[in-house]
């Protein structure tokens, strides 16, 4: 007996086996709904939402620009005027909290879109040709795997940074960052991608479809990558927060995006600098990331049970 | 009395225990005697070096890993000088040059600098230069601290990154398994969604809200431990809870989920039919199992808490690679940024391959070739 089918059955209750459905559920449909009975992830999706939201209407949403500075209330505490108090150059926290929220959700989505476009490609390459293509290719993302992280962003930054491309000062700080992570970033994604489609690739319906006489990239394109589109997902949801995190630590060891435009990492990274008199300019960004990456943390998990109910409770 | 032990311990884990508590102990004793800052006889490093090598030896000879094991280590060089030479490119593709400053050097001194450091001299000849240096050790000098070799650096500053970074893993193992091994045992209850909500928060917090929280409430509020620095074992205690944080509570879930999964097997229930305490099943059949999956994990989580030591450094400043690492990269001090970068990759290759040996150790039906 197979102890993956049992634990399939006393994890998730409600989804008996024996019982035959009276519709055919799509996979989609499916994952979907078991999504929907996952409390947390739905608390935790909305959040998310929430937070995109504030990041597309920071302009509408914050009570002040993000770098306007009124010397006449310098590091006030919380006040009916500035809710979460002001910094050293008398800037509304609460806004730049929320400024920060834009620039922080930015670098994520734009990073994982990004990997999210190589990562497949070259993973649905080397998994559909296999032989030298896979091995040139799989050895490179070894390589890149075993860099560290840290020191190739940095250094892949610096070179991005000189590449000017937009003329809009916010995309202008952030296209650097972006970048620099989503070259880190699409290895991760090559990877999963390239084992999936060498799962794929051997079932009875691409065969069909080959025999049929569509042609590689039709079926790839057609059939491989929508049976995949899952794990990939799942995978995003983890990479978003990730690519966020890591925005903020760069931000905050001062490589990453710079003053006065504000992440949650540039925001912690300022007030550092006066933790022992105004420790709020450095917690209040800190509880911001903290809720934003727990959210995706819950949603990402919920989203895997969701897609795949065998793997429910494993990290 | 040894059969008596034995008994308890059960027969399989005879030979992995001989091996492998000495190793434990001693490698235990000494970091005991670091971290309480007491002078580490030299002898003591001595005894676990030879211990490890001889465990090493005797596991690659044994399940005749010799040749792979050369292979590996073969590969990982390979791998670590294309690093090098990835990053002597990419550097030299990085805008601005270490000696441009913000007044511009008289062109004819900054000539000689640049012919003092063979900066003139065509890429490939440096690159030839620096890796033919390389191969013998040799990783040059410092072009910001003026004469410095980057060798005498790095030994200066790569102990305090090795303490933390080593303590760090230790903690989150310690806490973690125990951890997700009581949350597994009490599947669906209170104490396990506690355990796991309290594990998930631990994945979430960001660094820089655990250090100033911590600094707060020990050192300013109760000042029991200082706020920064690294002499001594009251200096580690901060450093060491928030770069162990993250990596203990992904172990945490990972072991839970893995000792959930192991539960289930046949054996278990045999375990269980025999009338065995389910103190003995857990820590003795349950436990064996559930941690090979937490082990092939270690490779990953010594890659993030090399990350995450870079924050954590300059946080409680402590005087390790990563103030160098960065300042070395805004003043364009390329050997300087060549020699910390390899040194981070070796880490990074040879942890993989420790873990893929460790791994074939405690779970013989994988084969390594």
């Amino acid at each position: 007996m197979s102890t993956g089918s049992t634990s399939a059955v006393i994890q998730s209750p409600s989804v008996s086996p024996s019982v035959p459905r009276k519709k055919p559920q799509s996979l989609w449909g499916d994952a979907i709904k078991r999504l929907k009975k996952n409390k947390a992830a739905v608390v935790s999706a909305y959040f998310v939402l929430l937070v995109c939201l504030v990041a597309i209407f920071a302009e509408q949403l914050a009570p002040y620009p993000f770098d306007i500075q009124d010397m006449s209330k310098i590091l006030q505490g919380p006040t009916a005027e500035n809710w979460l108090g002001t910094d050293s150059l008398g800037r509304d926290l609460f806004s730049r909290i929320i400024f920060g929220a834009r620039m922080s959700m930015a670098v994520g989505i734009f990073t994982a879109v990004i990997s999210l476009v190589i990562g497949v490609f070259v993973g649905a390459v080397a998994g559909w040709f296999g032989g030298k293509m896979d091995a040139v290719l799989m050895r490179f993302v070894d390589i890149l795997y075993s860099v560290p992280t840290l020191v190739l962003l940095i250094l892949v930054k610096v070179i991005f940074d000189s590449v000017q491309m937009f003329e809009n000062p916010e995309l202008k700080a952030l296209t650097g960052i972006t970048l620099a992570l989503s070259v880190v970033g699409w290895v991760t994604l090559a990877r999963v991608v390239r084992g999936q489609v060498l799962q794929v690739r051997e079932m009875t319906y691409v065969e069909a479809a080959r025999a049929l006489g569509a042609s590689g990239p039709w079926i790839v394109i057609r059939h491989v990558i929508p049976n995949i589109m899952g794990p990939i997902i799942v995978l995003l949801t983890y990479q978003i927060p990730s690519n966020i995190l890591f925005e903020s630590f760069l931000s905050f060891i001062g490589l990453g995006l710079q003053p006065p435009f504000s992440s949650w990492g540039v925001l912690a990274n300022e007030g550092w600098r006066s933790l022992r008199t105004y420790p709020h300019l450095m917690i209040w960004p800190g509880v911001a990331l903290f809720l934003a990456m727990l959210a995706f943390q819950l949603f990402g998990d919920g989203l895997r049970d969701a897609f795949d109910p065998q793997m429910k409770g494993k990290t | 009395m040894k059969e008596k032990i034995l008994l308890f311990l059960g027969a399989d884990w005879d030979k992995s225990l001989l091996i492998g508590l000495p190793i434990a102990l001693c490698v235990l004793v000494t970091l005991f005697l670091d971290f309480f800052g007491f002078e580490v006889p030299t002898a003591l490093y001595v005894v676990d070096g030879l211990l490890i090598l001889g465990a090493f030896l005797h596991f690659t000879i044994t399940q005749g890993l010799v040749t792979y094991v050369f292979k590996r280590t073969g590969e990982a060089l390979v791998v670590v000088m294309v690093i090098a030479t990835l990053t002597f490119l990419l550097l030299r593709l990085v805008p601005g040059g270490p000696f441009d400053q913000e007044k511009a050097l008289p062109p004819e001194v900054k000539a000689n600098i640049e012919a003092k450091y063979k900066l003139n001299a065509p890429i490939y000849e440096q690159y030839f230069d620096y890796m033919a240096k390389l191969a013998q050790g040799d990783l040059g000098e410092s072009y910001k601290y003026i004469g410095r070799p980057i060798t005498d650096i790095l030994a200066e500053t790569l102990p305090s990154s090795v303490q933390l970074g080593i303590y760090a893993l230790l903690i989150s193992f310690l806490i973690g398994i125990p951890a997700g091994v009581y949350a597994a045992s009490r599947h669906n209850t209170m104490a396990d969604s506690l355990t796991m909500i309290t594990a998930i928060s631990g994945v979430a917090l960001p660094s820089f809200l655990v250090a100033p929280l911590l600094i707060l409430f020990f050192s300013f509020y109760l000042e029991w431990l200082p706020p920064a620095l690294w002499e001594g074992p009251e200096y580690y205690i901060l450093p060491i809870i928030t770069l162990g944080v993250r990596p203990a509570a992904v172990i945490a879930r990972l072991t839970r989920s893995s000792v959930l999964d192991v539960i289930r097997s046949d054996y278990i229930r045999t375990a269980r039919a025999k009338g065995l305490s389910e103190m003995v099943i857990l820590y003795k059949h349950v436990l064996k199992n559930s941690l090979i999956p937490v082990l092939t994990f270690s490779g990953p989580l010594v890659a993030g808490v090399l990350t995450g030591s870079f924050v954590i450094e300059l946080i409680f400043a402590v005087p390790g690679m990563a103030k160098h690492l960065i300042q070395s990269v805004s003043n364009r001090d390329y050997p300087l940024i060549l020699g910390t970068t390899l040194v981070f990759s070796l880490v990074l290759v040879f942890a993989n391959l420790i873990v893929d040996l460790l791994y074939a150790y405690f779970d013989p039906r994988i084969k390594l070739t």
